[in-house]
């Protein structure tokens, strides 16, 4: 029973923002921003099961939002696979694509794996930039609405519910999985693999089963954000930038909790949006405030609150 | 849905119906500002684009509003930073529409952010002035969206005609792979044969090449080739330009308009002392962009805004009348 309270508590929190947001705040705006962290969220979720859990880091995790991405654009362009299948077909590459070259890449450690990851986005990038006939190249190509049952699902409040609905369940599975014995197997690894090892854990086949997990979370977050904006550009999806946004909202939310990623995002998303009141500066204090939290709060934004909390009730 | 097809209506029926009402609603709003966005991509790869942009707009406003504003209604600008990214562009489209509640916008520095926005204005029933200069934004003809450079074609055909005139009828395409570049190339070589002009050779470079001598050396190795055309945006035709004075060619180089501004010049210059001659073929580009206000140069401040920002102002002059539609 202690140990559901978090999970429980997240998830209900999650369903009451979701449920109640439309209702306090009646802008399209607003809709927009939150539709992003909900998206984001997912993604971050994800890379958290991965980086978190299981400690391995990835520097091109974008890459495999661009997948998602360019699946729901290219699969019914090209192809004549209607939008909602192309979500299954693009989850699907890329856990097939993860899976290809998950097993020689998880075998690196530290920093040669993150180099590894980082050249895997960069490919992504690049393929995605030069195949203009397919992609649309660096400008990047549209995207069609679905269609659900009759309707063209195309308005900000749609996607929004959408979203909402789909960062619910991805949390909801990543708690399941988190207290899993896989769940276990990750965090055994991430504290020492020998350890682990010792114990009879399968490090290759664990590291393997996240990392094509963390893969499929960031595909369906990359198919809805297309899907949502219904235009899109590699920089946007699977740039560099966008895959150290991605740790950026990991890390500065707290590695190895799921609420926090989505916290974590919450901040990295709205920043950019609360600090337009600085107009030139606005680099500058992003810049300061990221600063500011690594050296404050090295283990995150929600874990130091927790533990002052936590700390001040004691 | 809802919200934003109700917006207007209660305007719409203040004119239509109730005279007294829409002649109140006329009085106070004398005093409002009137609310124009612009999302730019001021910081990242396009901020040689957006800087001039950003400038030319802000001072746009300055002016209008010093002069007394637009029918005694003073000019709110509401402007935003999209660092290039189509995503975030499309954000802060959101933020103008719903938020700020503009009655128009001009953004969209590049061609990718442009196509992303579109649809948030389509959608808002708001007037949206890109400055992306490809086609594909006002083609097929979308109700709310404009655009003020001229077309690729335009470029185009203005170049073939000089080229016609100093009989340099082969020519070399050397493309930039980005939207812009793509989209101007497939209009030169459409238009091409109207003036007799033969592609002899086709080349590409992507938008962030950061060495384009290859290129170049392929297109030296072909005599037949009289002039190089170089249809491109941002860096990598400056850089073509630079490799262009490097490798010492003597056939004349054509580059588009998308890269007419000094930050243009001053990357092509920055290698080789012999830069007169991409310069003086950038004159003729110079030319042919005289009246677009993507270039919009410093020197600008000082002397001769008038006729070169002429457009922005119809343009703005075009937004009031469509707000009061509205």
């Amino acid at each position: 029973m202690k140990f559901l309270t978090p999970r429980i508590l997240t998830v209900a929190l999650l369903v009451i923002v979701v449920a109640l947001t439309p209702v306090v705040l009646q802008s399209n705006y607003y809709l927009r921003v939150m539709t992003l962290i909900y998206v984001f969220g997912l993604a971050a979720i994800g890379l958290n099961l991965l980086m978190g859990f299981a400690g391995q880091v990835s520097l091109g995790h974008a890459g495999f939002v661009g997948i998602g991405a360019y699946a729901v654009g290219i699969a019914p362009t090209h192809l004549g696979i209607p939008g909602l299948y192309a979500i299954v077909l693009g989850a699907g590459v890329s856990a097939a694509v993860a899976a290809i070259i998950g097993k020689p890449i998880l075998k690196l450690r530290g920093h040669y794996l993150a180099v590894a990851t980082l050249g895997f986005g960069f490919l992504v990038a690049l393929l995605l930039t030069n195949e203009a006939s397919w992609t649309g190249g660096p400008d990047g190509m549209s995207v069609p609405r679905p269609v659900i049952f009759g309707t063209r699902i195309r308005t900000v409040e749609q996607w929004y519910w959408i979203t909402g609905g789909v960062l619910i369940l991805g949390t909801i599975i990543a708690y399941n999985i988190a207290s899993s014995s896989t769940g276990r197997a990750l965090r055994a690894i991430h504290d020492s693999e020998i350890a682990a090892h010792t114990v009879g854990v399968d490090i290759a086949k664990q590291k393997f089963k996240v990392f094509v997990i963390s893969a499929v979370y960031a595909s369906l977050a990359g198919s809805l954000l297309a899907l949502s904006n219904g235009h899109i550009t590699p920089d946007s999806t699977a740039g560099f930038l966008r895959s150290v946004e991605l740790l950026t909202m990991v890390v500065l939310g707290g590695l190895g909790s799921i609420a926090s990623s989505i916290l974590g995002t919450a901040v990295v998303v709205l920043l950019p949006q609360v600090l337009t009141v600085f107009h030139e500066y606005e680099h500058l204090v992003l810049g300061l405030v990221m600063m500011l939290c690594i050296i404050l709060m090295p283990a995150g934004v929600v874990p130091t609150i927790l533990r002052r909390i936590k700390g001040r009730a004691t | 849905m809802k919200k934003l097809s109700g917006h207007p209506e209660p305007h719409n029926v203040g004119a239509a119906s109730m005279t007294a009402a829409a002649s109140l609603f006329t009085a106070a709003s004398a005093q409002e500002p009137i609310k124009i966005g612009a999302v730019l991509s001021v910081t990242g790869p396009a901020s040689f684009l957006a800087r001039p942009q950003k400038r030319t707009i802000e001072m746009m406003v300055e002016q209008i509003n010093a002069s007394g504003g637009i029918n005694g209604r003073k000019i709110e600008l509401f402007l935003y930073d999209d660092g290039g990214d189509a995503n975030s562009a499309r954000t802060f489209a959101s933020r103008l529409i719903d938020q700020d509640k503009v009655v128009a916008m001009i953004g969209g520095s590049t061609t990718g952010t442009t196509m992303s926005v579109l649809p948030v204005f389509e959608e808002a029933e708001v007037p949206f002035m890109s400055m992306a200069g490809a086609l594909q934004v006002v083609k097929p003809v979308k109700k709310w969206v404009f655009k003020t450079p001229h077309t690729d074609t335009m470029a185009c055909e203005k170049i073939f005609t000089d080229l016609v005139s100093r009989k340099l009828l082969n020519i070399a395409l050397v493309s930039g792979t980005d939207g812009f570049g793509k989209s101007m190339r497939d209009q030169c070589v459409a238009v091409a044969p109207k003036y007799n002009i033969k592609i002899v050779h086709e080349e590409s470079f992507g938008p962030r090449d950061s060495d384009m001598t290859t290129q170049l050396t392929n297109v030296r190795r072909k005599s037949e080739v009289q002039a190089i055309v170089a249809p491109g945006i941002g860096q990598a035709p400056a850089i073509l330009a630079r490799n262009y004075k490097q490798m010492d060619l003597k056939t004349p180089m054509y580059v588009s308009h998308g890269v007419a501004s000094k930050e243009f010049i001053q990357l092509a210059e920055g290698g080789a002392e012999n830069a007169r001659l991409p310069v003086s073929a950038l004159l003729v580009g110079d030319k042919l962009a005289q009246n677009d206000p993507q270039r919009a140069p410093v020197l600008a401040y000082i002397k001769a805004y008038e006729a070169k920002h002429n457009q922005p102002v119809s343009g703005f002059g075009g937004f009031m009348h469509d707000g009061f539609i509205l």
